[in-house]
């Protein structure tokens, strides 16, 4: 039972931490800095390092090449597209679990977590066998309306429709659920029509939510890989997604290249999370009012 | 326990087993192939494991793993352990023996250029041949839909390429830029491009997509075997490539894992009698004569340029394949 | 809660027709983007027979894969587990500089693309890498084996556990242990009879979405895996390669296995969440 005796004096100054007679401080933010430091900081410092190796110059050229550019504008249009689908649908998903009674809604309540539980490779390998010409969706939708999903921009837009439904529905669904009667009762008996009601007194309540939403299903869309490779078609500058681009690059030796492509993934993963953390807080305060 | 006792357990737990991992590769072969390979190595791995255990009396397990030709490379000087490499274009090897693992003479120390066995590019059409395609020609049409993997990471799709350049240079007297122009207007018809051969192939026959499929020889007669003669046909260009996909012992790997004479067996098997006859029933051209001339009739007689023309691999690898190559500009008019 | 459609709520509810297109809508939606996948993978698995199916499943390559798959995951998500409870301790339980910074880098791995995850172990542990050679010539193999594999999931499925039991612990507050060691409890008996039972559902909830994903992932491992069958295929991994070999029905055999495990993992999540709701409340806001 040494954990209780051993704290560690050096970091128990007021300064750095208020005190507290709990135990362990020392033992835990040791531990969690070690398996951080060894299992998350220091791999992806290696990556900067090797993209270091271009130099500023370098690493600009790499990452603005034509083919890359290009997989970057597919990789974020698309995810874009997919975000939005997912904020329409995904509201409407939402809206209709919280405010509509209906068989199996429970069922379907659980349901929506799937993208998240099942593994992208099978998601990627069932997508593209449902929506490929010959599959049971893609077989209708090319006959009727010459409409191709599989291998083209479309299908990865379906891919990361898959992924991101869940964040949207999952971000709106509890704030929808909190949302007091009152004020959409007071607009009611103010005579404002149902619809009015909706645009003026709901959406401005939910829409940190749905942005928030949004912007998770958009950061998935961007990295995803596994159910996106199966019903794209890997062309570049047309459905060449950025995470393909850093696998071919690196089965082609071009590991500075990769690590260069990877390295401004990261940037841009850094710069998401700090909108999301911006956002959420927004959305806080707007909740706590 | 105390947590601290308990990483300590933990750590020891996992070192043991590192230690395990590291252990075992004892009695085994691990053989790098690209991806057509997968039926071929199958039958051959059965029946050199026979051949083997009647020499030795040792057990053997050899063990495969398959992909794009290049990404296997990279793998293996990434540190993948293979002892044997048995890959799509020779230009591979040559990047794994520039990292040092085998010397850079690895091409003559064996037999053909250590090539056990050779093959083509045909053309895999659907049944009837609706677009009636004959020839290169054919694929440039407006309607014609061609799918090819990624000559980036696939060794079949260099082939592929350098095969329609090769016509394109015949068919046009020698000018380079018509031939740049005709391997544009060919990759604008491909709608599909992917990372392996085996990839493509499962794009064209179980997803219906595109008109013509460019193949190893080796891969197209296995569509038909596979999805039935009723669903697709071979069509054998005017031109084509001689492809040889070599193989080499590697070196590094195998004086470390003391495995060098099973690995080296292992390849020489692929010349005898028995191995050339199962590379032939797997579709391959044969080397040895006296079995090039029995599965004769097995193959389309038809012209074929060789790697040479283009100056070996390396020059060939420089000008179309590397960055900024003559592959990367026709992609970026589009 | 559903809304309350007897009485005085009208103003909050719309006319029958336009709630059933809403609701049609959402389901159709739902059942065209989630549903179907799911069917196609059973269907296509089964579409030549239970026998197949069953052949497919018990084949030495799909055996080694399901076993590796259980390796990975069994080493994988305790370690994360530990961190996780450790990780949330700190900074559920304390004040000090930096925590948010802290809790931001925890998060950090759910934002990196998957290919990502699995290059920095190639550039880290490969023999272009900073310690491939190294280890090499220790005879240690990381990428290309199971070290490899363990080390690209664990980076993954990172903040799972973690994410859950932070906002769980934080909301909990401190006094119950502070109460316990006040009565003379040591600080790991007061952990052991306090903190856990007070977290233990939150807990199971963030191991088993961490176990999902450690079993599923497949980007980062297929950077990492050499694709030897046999020996470095997870289920995943060679449910790719049984695609890519013709063998449709093999391939979504494995994949509907997969798909099994993704459906407990829900059946047992909503359980929790039903039943549990109120402590987890703190997780899911």
């Amino acid at each position: 039972m040494t954990v209780i005796n051993a704290p560690a004096t050096a970091l128990r100054q007021p300064f750095f931490k208020k005190p507290s007679i709990l135990p362990g401080f020392g033992l835990t933010l040791g531990f969690t800095l070690s398996y951080l430091g060894v299992l998350v900081l220091l791999p992806l410092a290696a990556l900067v390092v090797k993209a270091g190796g271009l130099g500023w110059v370098g690493f600009w050229t790499a990452v603005t090449s034509p083919r890359v550019l290009a997989a970057f504008q597919v990789s974020f249009g698309l995810s874009f597209v997919a975000a939005l689908v997912n904020a329409v649908f995904g509201f409407l998903v939402a809206w209709v679990l919280v405010r509509y009674d209906f068989p199996g809604r429970r069922l379907v309540d659980a349901l929506v977590d799937l993208p998240f539980a099942l593994p992208t490779a099978v998601a990627g390998i069932a997508l593209s066998a449902l929506y490929a010409p010959n599959g049971w969706v893609g077989k209708p939708l090319n006959d009727l309306f010459g409409l191709k999903v599989a291998f083209t921009p479309i299908g990865i837009a379906v891919a990361l429709t898959f992924i991101g439904l869940p964040f949207v529905v999952r971000t709106v669904q509890p704030i929808l659920q909190d949302l007091p009667p009152e004020e959409e009762e007071a607009a009611a008996s103010l005579g404002a029509s149902r619809l009015q009601t909706f645009f003026s007194v709901i959406m401005p309540a939910l829409l940190p939510a749905l942005v928030t939403g949004f912007a998770l299903s958009f950061a998935r869309g961007v990295g995803e890989y596994g159910s996106v490779i199966f019903i794209a078609g890997n062309m570049p500058g047309l459905t060449e997604i950025l995470p393909l681009l850093i696998v071919i690059k690196l089965e082609q030796y071009d590991y500075v290249g990769s690590a260069a492509v990877g390295t401004a993934m990261l940037l841009v993963s850094f710069l998401m999370l700090l909108v999301l953390n911006l956002l959420q807080q927004w959305m806080r305060s707007r909740h706590a009012r | 326990m105390s947590l601290r006792r308990l990483s300590i357990l933990a750590a020891g737990l996992t070192l043991a087993w590192l230690g395990v991992a590291a252990a075992d590769s004892r009695d085994a072969l691990l053989n790098v192939s690209y991806d057509p390979t997968r039926e071929l190595y199958v039958d051959f791995n059965k029946t050199f494991a026979k051949h083997w255990q009647s020499e030795t009396g040792n057990t053997l397990n050899v063990r495969q793993s398959h992909g794009g030709s290049g990404k296997q490379a990279r793998s293996v000087i990434d540190g993948l352990d293979a002892d044997v490499v048995t890959l799509a274009l020779g230009y591979d090897i040559d990047a794994i023996a520039d990292a040092g693992l085998l010397p850079k003479n690895w091409q003559s120390r064996l037999p053909y250029n250590s090539s056990p066995y050779t093959s083509t590019i045909v053309f895999l059409v659907r049944k009837g041949n609706p677009k009636a395609i004959k020839d290169w020609g054919d694929l440039v049409k407006p309607a014609v839909q061609v799918i090819t993997p990624n000559p980036k990471t696939s060794g079949g799709a260099r082939w592929n390429y350098l095969a329609a350049w090769a016509y394109a240079l015949q068919a046009n007297g020698g000018d380079e830029a018509k031939a740049k122009d005709f391997i544009t207007r060919l990759f604008k018809n491909v709608p599909v491009l992917d990372s392996g051969a085996r990839g493509a192939t499962v794009t064209f026959t179980q997803r219906e997509l595109g008109d013509v499929l460019l193949a190893w020889e080796n891969e197209a007669y296995l569509s038909l075997q596979e999805f039935g003669a009723d669903k697709f046909e071979i069509v054998v260009p005017s031109l084509s490539i001689l492809a040889e996909p070599p193989v080499a012992v590697v070196d590094k790997v195998v004086d470390r894992k003391g495995t060098r004479k099973v690995a080296e067996a292992y390849l020489q098997f692929l010349y005898t009698r028995e191995g050339q006859e199962i590379a032939a029933k797997n579709y391959y051209r044969p080397r040895l004569p006296e079995l090039a001339t029995q599965y004769a009739g097995r193959f389309a007689d038809v012209k074929l340029v060789t790697i040479e023309q283009f100056g070996g691999w390396r020059a060939a690898q420089e000008k179309h394949f590397s960055d900024g190559g003559v592959f990367d500009q026709i992609f970026q008019g589009r | 809660m559903p809304a309350d459609n007897t009485s005085a709520s009208s103003a909050r509810s719309e006319s029958a027709w336009v709630r059933w297109t809403l609701i049609g809508g959402a389901l159709l939606f739902l059942a065209l983007f989630l549903l179907l996948p799911l069917v196609v993978v059973f269907a296509e698995a089964l579409r030549r027979g239970v026998d197949a199916y069953w052949t497919a499943l018990t084949e030495p390559d799909a055996v080694a894969a399901i076993q590796l798959t259980l390796t990975v995951a069994a080493i994988a998500v305790p370690a994360n587990l530990l961190f996780g409870v450790a990780a949330s301790w700190c900074i559920a339980k304390f004040d000090f500089r930096g925590k948010n910074l802290l809790i931001t880098l925890i998060d950090l791995p759910f934002s990196v693309s998957p290919v990502v995850s699995g290059l920095i172990y190639v550039l880290l542990f490969g023999m272009n890498g900073l310690f491939g050679p190294y280890l090499r010539s220790h005879g240690i193999q990381i990428i290309f084996a199971v070290p490899g594999l363990v080390l690209a999931t664990i980076f993954v499925t990172f903040p799972f556990v973690a994410r859950e039991l932070i906002p769980l612990m934080e909301e909990q507050g401190s006094d119950e242990e502070e109460a316990a060691l006040v009565l003379g409890a040591s600080g790991w008996q007061t952990f052991w009879r306090v903190t856990i039972p007070n977290i233990k559902w939150g807990l199971l909830y963030g191991v088993l979405l961490c176990n999902a994903r450690a079993m599923g992932e497949f980007g980062a491992v297929s950077v990492v895996s050499g694709h030897i069958r046999g020996e470095t295929n997870t289920m995943p991994l060679h449910v790719e390669i049984l695609y890519n070999e013709y063998n449709f029905v093999a391939a979504f055999a494995v994949a509907s296995l997969l798909a099994m495990l993704a459906l407990v993992t829900l059946v047992v999540k909503s359980a929790l969440e039903w039943r549990f709701g109120d402590e987890l409340a703190a997780t899911r806001h």
